[in-house]
């Protein structure tokens, strides 16, 4: 959606006058501006034409992969669901219970029209008769907005397929596809034990496509102007744009809509970043990794580039640490919010979140007790990795493992001088909501 | 037909019961919940398999037919 795969674009930058000729540019996801009307996106992006099984092929054309965290390949998915002979349901999920992330936000709030979309020729070539467009509650704004951009269509006549909007539960896990299925079909936004996966067995019983909202814009646009146009900006291997949430130690932290391929520190200085005040990034939100500064350069907003560097770009998030933050303190608490983000239903992961939580604590104290807890970390890793219904141990798995290689030389020096005492807090960590 | 045991990790309350039923693939972990490798298992071992999910009191033990490929 950027002009060419060099440039980024700065989504708070007020100044971004969007190219009309470029059908990419999201350049409307200016915070303060009013979301894109009906009547503008058309001028913009132009007709919608129907999704059909052909949309299936251009997706895997195109080489689609969600946006949702999990990166899976768009095409499979809908293919899953279209295989299945009961009619289906589309899931729009808006969710987006990273703390650290405002794209989704951003993208419904400014430009709705492109996620419905998107969600209404993936309806269609699935074959479901209904859309469910979820945002946490919490996000009032949001709602408002899409509500509204719901209203537009459906009084213009324009809504092919009808599009139902709810306001889910803000909890971290409560947008993972099965527990926010779950929570469509009256229960709690608590993951469950899977098969049958959402896809055979969903909303109403019936086969349910869950995508993200960014991942179904992209759909979108690739309904409109084909595969080939999709990939002419991005790399082979990481095809077309992705939006990010730059936020930290940034001069300009907000939503930007980068190409595959870019360089993260080219990404980051369009942010505004002193890289020399930065000491390590957080990728992928609190399912992911540190990566410390100085492996920044080397590394692009490509799967293949993160991912030899122990890292994925998850969700989009990338959260700069500056120099003066302690590393071990933040990723403690972040430690301690994802215990209590946990669903309470595995007994691996409600256990071994808190305990994993406790020695992060220990290695933060340093002294006495630091050697044994480092020697206890790797040993929980172990226990609570895939063992809970849902990805969520895994995750927080994860985040620790990187944090206590990350931050190793912090550790030993906790251990020899106790606390380093620097402010913590960086990492937003928002109050636990309902399951309901 | 190779089965295999799997555990539904939100039913299972750590009872406890399969480890001391099948002790040969089932051991707990440190807060009594059993550690499962999802192995295919060995036919002379299937009665002892089969037991110890039938004795799970909140029959989040299961018994699947492995369908991958024979080891």
């Amino acid at each position: 959606m950027t002009t060419t795969a060099s440039t980024t674009n700065p989504a708070a930058g007020p100044d971004e006058v969007p190219a009309r000729r470029d059908p990419r540019a999201l350049t409307r996801l200016v915070p303060g501006n009013a979301p894109l009307s009906l009547d503008a996106h058309l001028a913009h992006y132009g007709r919608l034409p129907r999704g059909g099984a052909h949309l299936i092929d251009a997706a895997e054309q195109a080489g689609l992969r969600g946006r949702g965290g999990a990166g899976f390949p768009t095409a499979i998915k809908l293919d899953a669901v279209a295989s299945r002979r009961r009619r289906s349901v589309v899931v729009a999920n808006g969710t987006e219970g990273e703390p650290a992330s405002g794209k989704d936000k951003a993208l419904l709030g400014y430009a709705p029209h492109l996620v419905l979309d998107g969600a209404t020729v993936a309806a269609e070539a699935v074959g479901a008769k209904e859309i469910i467009l979820c945002v946490e509650r919490t996000r009032g704004a949001t709602i408002a907005a899409v509500t509204a951009a719901v209203a537009e269509r459906r009084t213009r006549g324009m809504e092919r397929i009808p599009v139902r909007v709810e306001a889910a539960p803000d909890r971290y896990v409560a947008g993972e596809e099965s527990a926010l299925v779950h929570w469509l079909n009256g229960g709690e936004a608590k993951p469950t034990f899977v098969p049958p996966r959402p896809f055979e067995k969903g909303v109403g019983g019936r086969p349910t496509l869950v995508d993200n909202v960014e991942t179904l814009a992209h759909l979108g646009l690739i309904a409109r102007f084909g595969p080939a146009w999709y990939r002419a900006v991005g790399t082979d291997a990481d095809p077309g744009t992705t939006l990010l949430t730059l936020t930290g130690a940034v001069g300009r932290p907000g939503v930007y809509e980068v190409a595959g391929g870019s360089s993260l520190g080219g990404v980051l200085e369009s942010a505004g970043a002193d890289m020399a005040n930065i000491q390590a990034l957080l990728v992928g939100g609190y399912f992911g990794t540190w990566i410390p500064a100085g492996q920044i350069d080397d590394l692009t907003i490509g799967s293949e580039s993160l991912k030899q560097a122990g890292s994925s770009l998850g969700c989009g998030i990338v959260f700069a640490l500056s120099n003066d933050a302690c590393g071990l303190a933040e990723s403690a608490r972040v430690a301690h919010w994802l215990d209590g983000e946990n669903a309470g239903q595995c007994g691996p992961c409600v256990n071994g979140l808190g305990a994993l939580a406790s020695t992060m604590d220990a290695l933060v104290r340093g002294g006495w007790g630091s050697d044994v807890a480092r020697k206890r970390v790797p040993a929980l890793l172990d226990l609570i990795r895939g063992r809970g219904a849902c990805r969520h141990p895994d995750g927080a798995a994860r985040f620790v493992q990187s944090s206590v290689r990350v931050f190793a030389a912090e550790i030993a020096r906790h251990a020899h001088h106790g606390p380093c005492g620097a402010p913590v807090g960086q990492l937003p960590t928002p109050a636990p909501g309902a399951w309901r | 037909m190779t089965i295999r045991l799997v555990l539904n990790p939100i039913m299972c309350h750590a009872h406890g019961l399969c480890a001391e039923l099948f002790p040969e693939r089932i051991r707990l972990d440190e807060w009594g919940y059993p550690i499962i490798d999802g192995e295919p298992i060995p036919a002379a071992l299937e009665a002892h398999a089969r037991r110890a999910a039938a004795a799970c009191p909140t029959l989040a033990l299961l018994v699947e037919a492995d369908d991958r490929a024979p080891a």
